[in-house]
This record gives C-alpha cells, structure tokens and sequence, in this order.
C-alpha cells in the first residue's frame, strides 16, 4: 500500500517540504527541488526594493510544486491574514505557512497570534499549516482552529541546531491527530531521520541545505533520509534495554 | 500629488496610472504584484488605476523563504 500523506486534501508522497531562502543562486532551485523530491515548496512575499533588480522566485520552482507562501514579516494576526490573502489573490493557490514572529533574536513565533490567524484563514478556505513553538495546549487550539497540519519548531530557525525540543515534538506527536511537521532548526539529514524515526509526518529543511557546500547533493541527501526515518517508523523500532541482549545464540558452544 | 508606495511618500504627475509608474521605476511588470490601497490590483487593470491624492501602492514580490 502507498504511504500518502494528505494534507488538505492534497495526496503527498514526499515527507520532505523545502524552504527557498538563502541559495546563492536561484537557478539552483530547479534541480535541488528534484533532488530532494519534494512536493511542497515554500516562498516569501516582499516589498520590492527599487533600487535592487532581484528575479521573482517562483519562476524558478517547478510548475508540479504545491508553493506554501509563508507569512514571514507579520508581527500579529491581522498582517499575517493580509499577506496571505495577497499571496492567493496573487495565484499561489490555498496553501499558507503562518508565521507570526515580533521576536528578532531567537525569531520564535507568537503562538496566540498564530492561532487567531488560523482560525481566520481556515475559515475561508486557506489549507492552514502554521509554524509554532511546541506546546500541547497551543497545538490543540491550532487543531480547533482548523489547521490543516501543526509546524513545531525543532530549534531556532536557521540554526541547524537539531531536534532540541524533541520531547516536546514527541508529545505532539502522540496526542495531536493532525500531521506534525518539524519545521525549523533540522541541520543534518539524521535529524531529520529521526523526527520520522519519531513519527513525525514530515519535515520543512531550508538552512540546511541551502548554505551546503553542495546544496543539490545535500538535497539528495535530506530525500533519502526522509524516506528512511519514515520506513524505519512504519517497520517499527525495536525495544530498548539498558542491559545487553545477546544477538547470537548463547548455548552450542564448541566446548559444550 | 502625494502618495505612498511601499511605505514612503513620493509625489507623481496628474494622471499617472500604476502601468505608467512601473514602468517610470524600471521594474519588470511581469516579476511583480501590486497592490493598491489594501486590495491585490490584478496586471490587466494597471492601465486603468488613475492614482489619486493619498493612495497607496505596496510593489511586492516573491522571494526565497522557509
């Protein structure tokens, strides 16, 4: 049978969503987006700086892609509905990361405010996947809201810290029905391994890979742990035992 | 005549419309959307907004992002 993930009705075969920023060069999109696999590809909307000629970015991301806006740059509810209502009406279709985030040195995200926009959104159609500090109470309020998908972060966004707040990851994981998606923090592809070896549903890399020596390699790379945390999930991990637990036969010896 | 455009004033001729001011700023029509006083103005109608004392355009664009 088909490992599907559904997400707001959409039927998605890669685990691993991939964030745009911070390539040396957009061109390099195209074939990271093929070698990572990906489904899902997230972008962000911005004042145009006049003085500055830049490409537009979803030029660069392949027709197939779903792109999930995000909302970066909002400080409440209020402008993170605004951008996402700009992003659609734009024809970015319905899907939208919220993040809503006033604090600029760790960049950790406004729960409150990211749940009210929610609940906005939600209501008028949006497939709603917000980004959010782990924590139970806030992601069961997400799930009320109508959150298509709930996005804890694993650390600090863009510091490829890793799965620091895993045991919180793991009790969202265990009572949320929603798809937990472990956004912001994974540096390496273990880690990422392990937040499906956990039975996370999927993850969002951007830092990651982008700032890789070989960003199409380390795409590559991401893919293929994805998809070996998610298996070794499904197949179902063994026990652990603080005592050893022999692996060989102990009786047949040759002296016996 | 005054009006704001991505958060600063500027002032601009009588009749100058959203196509025009584009293009007065060099910026490729297709890269960009806009929008006029907090509403997503779509291209086809750039020709026709005809801006007006105390508008406000937002030129925006989709970058890279996580």
């Amino acid at each position: 049978m088909a490992d599907i993930l559904n997400i707001g009705g959409w039927e998605l075969t890669s685990r691993l969503f991939l964030g745009t920023g911070k390539f040396s060069s957009n061109r390099l999109i195209p074939d990271v987006v093929e070698a990572s696999g990906t489904q899902v590809v997230t972008v962000a909307l911005r004042r145009v700086d006049i003085d500055f000629e830049e490409e537009n970015i979803a030029g660069y991301v392949p027709k197939r892609s779903i792109l999930m806006p995000n909302t970066s740059g909002a400080r409440n509810a209020g402008e993170a509905v605004r951008i996402a209502r700009l992003a659609r009406a734009a024809g970015c279709g319905d899907w939208i990361k919220i993040e809503v985030i006033t604090d600029n040195r760790y960049l950790l995200p406004d729960n409150y405010e990211t749940i009210e926009a929610t609940r906005i959104l939600a209501a008028e159609g949006f497939v709603v996947l917000p980004y959010m500090s782990p924590d139970l109470t806030a992601a069961k309020k997400l799930t009320e809201a109508g959150a298509a998908a709930v996005m804890p972060l694993g650390s600090p966004i863009g510091s490829n810290r890793g799965l620091k707040t895993k045991e919180l990851i793991r009790i969202l994981i265990e009572e949320i029905s929603l798809p937990i998606i472990v956004d912001a923090g994974i540096g390496r592809p273990s880690e990422a391994a392990e937040a499906m070896e956990m039975g996370a549903a999927a993850v969002l890399v951007n830092t990651a890979i982008a700032t890789a020596e070989d960003p199409v390699s380390m795409a590559r790379a991401f893919g293929q742990a994805v998809e070996a945390g998610r298996t070794a999930f499904l197949a179902g991990l063994g026990e652990t035992h603080n005592k050893a637990c022999a692996s060989s036969p102990l009786t047949g010896f040759l002296r016996e | 005549m005054r009006i704001t455009v991505n958060g600063k004033d500027e002032i601009v001729e009588k009749g100058m419309t959203v196509a025009k001011l584009i293009a007065l700023k060099k910026i490729n029509p297709s890269s960009v959307i806009i929008e006029y006083n907090q509403t997503l103005a779509k291209r086809k109608t750039w020709d026709n907004i005809i801006l007006q004392e105390n508008d406000s355009l937002e030129i925006l664009r989709f970058v890279g992002g996580g």
